[in-house]
């Protein structure tokens, strides 16, 4: 379990003890298990290399989120705005990793992070955070990862997009330009089904009050009294930025905004503006009518799902998988499948979405799979 | 080897049979959560809890009674190590959990036998042809005579000369396994890349394994180097010598079956179930015995399920026992003395060529729990009917010789 309750006082390690648990040495006795092993047991935050995080503030915005302040141990090595981590908690037995883009600035001085989590009806670990996270609670993280960035050279406009639980990618990228004291223009048409469903509402009225350049709009799709009224149209941009042709611009939310943005972009003759999408893809058990696309990350290799079993597709692919028994029982060709859901040929049953090791030769992609291979 | 003819099953029966194996699976995969997460991380806290004692209690090893603690606690958690936590762990029984730490592709154990090359020879190789002559490597680790089957050469008369080195120098023996280093010697098979990059494998895993044990604890402890080195090579001696035992506890026994490369061909759900059942042996013993056998003392369990939580055999075991009786099959089980006694009988009699068959003459008593090689009928599933096949053609008294490589004398078991 790694949801347990520390003093504060213990969670800055101290640097002889880090010293000492990189040192080599202290690698080479605790061979082969590594030094963490042991460490986590007494100490959760004081480890060599995994990253792991301390709640230390929950707030509840909107009653189907949760907000979370999180300090990371020493091995964490920061994020860009729009980037993603996986965070990993103790539900029930297992120990499922869900990516949430951070919120705050990157430059966030006392290197917390802020993470708000929209929940799902059926979401575990979305749901697990908004009963039962407080401070004190240590979850694990993954590095950050993730293209959805703003370009290393600041451009003249940005312009965001965000629908729903979208909104912390891009609330990210304006808190760190406001930090940074970006001198140009950000328009920020945000969405959200109701007022009292909105996120960030108040902060975002501050921000463009206090920054010159920042003008913020917001349109509510399921309820009366919002600015913009209702879902996005070409009609909605000029309420926050002078011209959106040359902006870089960056949407986040669920297929039907990024869709309809997508469509005006198009019939500008601009490029794809930037999208990351949260939603999960729609179940489909029928092995006739296989769609979707699968990726092997570690070759770059593509292909149409077939239907066929992973190993199968792989091999297709003319990749050659370590495999065994093709039956799902000796665990050999087992793989880091990165996103996408998948069906167990035996049991019939459908994976989650997200990272996790399956066993190739028994798993049929429903929709798009990402796979380390 | 000589056992009572397994029931022929007709082929609706051994779907049947199949089908009821596949519910209880499902059931325990339902039932999953964190009750084994939580035993399987107890476990592993006192695994590393007994590890972190045994060493330091060793640094203390010139006051005898620190000695005997220090190697005691250090040969459990190198068992529990390497049987409960590690062979349990690695066969993916815990991968459901999506705990990076419980990964069974990733997991490394206290031993010499580097984790990936474990995976193939153990996972693939022995858990899918399991007790096949010429394809489980395990019968007899290409070393020993395990079977009638293989010819008997003047080589064999080691026989128990070369299981007492296997079981002292087994984490070696385990350790070379993947790399058959057996065929390299006997120049029937060439030592390529593949066995080279191996070799370079094991020997990444042994330097670590040694300098650990072997080197930087006994030099961290200053005057107590002696007594640390002692120590450390007590505890892997014991963990040796204790998973020799179960292991070879696990198929061998008589009243286990083996069976060739064609009985098995075109093998359905339910004949491999079949297979693994009869192939396969149980050790009776308290919870603690269970745990530290890694619940290979459930074996025929772990071999019909060899991916659930080892510590669901044992909850298991009674239905899988009620379907086997039902089936008429029998189920191979005792206490480790006997059970062992009979592989070292085995080890003994097959060091000596084959006695020319006699009509009547019994070889051997089966071990089993009950006599189960002849059930009441009625008790049976219906007799075979018309177009029943011997499946899988289990390999009993009366049994056709395999067919070695004409020309060669090239081990069966080594193939």
């Amino acid at each position: 379990m790694i949801d347990r309750v520390l003093p504060s006082s213990d969670i800055r390690p101290r640097r002889l003890a880090r010293r000492l648990l990189h040192s080599s040495l202290v690698e080479a006795l605790a061979y082969p298990h590594g030094v963490d092993r042991y460490v986590e047991l007494v100490r959760p935050l004081l480890l060599a290399r995994d990253v792991r995080a301390e709640v230390t503030a929950v707030r509840h915005q909107t009653a189907k989120s949760v907000t979370l302040t999180l300090r990371p141990n020493d091995n964490w090595r920061g994020f860009r705005a729009g980037q993603f981590v996986g965070v990993s908690v103790d539900v029930d037995g297992v120990r499922p990793t869900r990516p949430y883009s951070p919120a705050s600035s990157e430059h966030a001085e006392d290197g917390t992070l802020e993470l708000t989590v929209s929940t799902h009806p059926d979401g575990l670990v979305s749901r697990h955070l908004r009963d039962h996270a407080r401070p004190g609670m240590i979850v694990g993280l993954t590095q950050a990862q993730g293209e959805f960035v703003l370009p290393d050279e600041p451009p003249e406009r940005v312009l965001l997009i965000s629908g729903g639980s979208g909104i912390t990618p891009v609330m990210a990228m304006l808190r760190t330009l406001c930090e940074q004291g970006f001198a140009g223009e950000i328009g920020f048409l945000n969405y959200a089904r109701s007022r009292d469903l909105a996120l960030y509402g108040p902060e975002l009225a501050t921000l463009a009050l206090r920054h010159e350049g920042v003008r913020v709009a917001r349109g509510f799709t399921r309820a009366r009294g919002s600015q913009l009224g209702g879902r996005f149209d070409r009609g909605h941009l000029s309420a926050v930025i002078s011209q959106h042709a040359d902006a870089a611009t960056f949407v986040c939310g669920p297929p039907a905004l990024i869709d309809a943005v997508r469509v005006v972009w198009a019939e500008d003759g601009l490029p794809e503006p930037a999208v990351e999408t949260f939603a999960p893809p729609a179940l489909r058990f029928d092995t006739d009518g296989a769609e979707g696309r699968v990726s092997f990350t570690v070759s770059g290799r593509e292909a149409a799902n077939s239907g066929l079993p992973l190993l199968e597709q792989a091999e297709d692919a003319g990749l050659t998988p370590a495999h065994g028994c093709r039956m799902g029982i000796c665990n050999t060709c087992s793989c880091h499948k990165t996103a996408g859901t998948v069906r167990n040929v035996i049991s019939g049953a459908t994976s989650s979405a997200g990272a996790e090791e399956i066993r190739i030769c028994v798993s049929v992609p429903v929709g798009d799979v990402v796979l380390d291979l | 080897m000589s056992s009572p003819a397994p029931p022929t099953l007709t082929p609706r029966q051994l779907e049947a049979f199949g089908q009821e194996l596949d519910a209880i699976r499902a059931r325990v995969v339902a039932d999953l959560g964190e009750r084994d997460v939580d035993y399987i991380n107890r476990l592993i806290r006192v695994q590393r809890g007994l590890e972190v004692a045994g060493r330091g209690l060793l640094f203390a090893g010139f006051l005898p009674p620190a000695w005997i603690g220090g190697t005691a606690a250090l040969s459990l958690s190198k068992i529990l190590d390497n049987m409960e936590i590690g062979h349990n762990v690695m066969h993916g029984q815990y991968d459901w959990t999506g705990d990076e730490r419980l990964n069974g592709k990733t997991f490394e154990w206290d031993t010499a036998c580097p984790a990936d090359q474990w995976r193939h020879s153990h996972n693939y190789m022995h858990h899918t042809h399991t007790n096949i002559v010429g394809k489980d490597r395990d019968i007899g680790y290409g070393i020993l005579r395990m079977s009638e089957d293989e010819p008997w050469r003047p080589y064999d008369l080691g026989n128990p000369l070369y299981a007492a080195l296997l079981a002292t120098f087994f984490q070696y023996g385990v350790a070379m396994h993947d790399v058959e280093v057996e065929q390299i010697a006997a120049g029937e098979s060439a030592l390529d890349e593949e066995k080279r990059e191996k070799l370079r494998g094991v020997w990444a895993k042994v330097r670590g394994q040694t300098l650990k044990d072997y080197v930087l604890f006994p030099l961290l402890s200053g005057p107590s180097l002696p007594f640390v080195l002692a120590g450390n090579a007590t505890a892997n001696l014991t963990r040796n010598l204790w998973a020799f035992t179960i292991i070879f506890c696990g198929h061998f026994p008589d009243g286990t079956q083996q069976f060739t490369e064609e009985d098995t061909e075109n093998e359905t759900r339910g004949e491999w179930y079949y297979r693994q059942m009869l192939g396969s042996a149980n050790l009776t013993g308290g919870k603690l015995f269970h745990i530290l056998a890694g619940n290979l003392s459930y074996q025929i369990e772990h071999h019909l399920f060899p991916d659930l939580p080892a510590h669901r055999y044992g909850e298991i075991s009674d239905e899988v026992r009620e379907i086997r009786e039902r089936y008429g099959i029998p189920y191979n089980t005792g206490p480790l003395y006997k059970q062992f006694g009979s592989v070292v009988r085995k080890i003994v009699k097959l060091a000596l060529p084959p006695l020319p068959a006699l009509p009547g003459l019994r070889r051997s008593e089966p071990v089993l729990d009950e006599p189960a090689a002849a059930p009441a009928r009625s008790q049976k599933p219906a007799p075979a009917k018309t177009g029943a096949r011997k499946l899988p053609a289990a390999k009993t008294g009366a049994r056709k010789q395999p067919t070695p490589k004409a020309g060669t004398r090239k081990r069966v078991a080594a193939a």
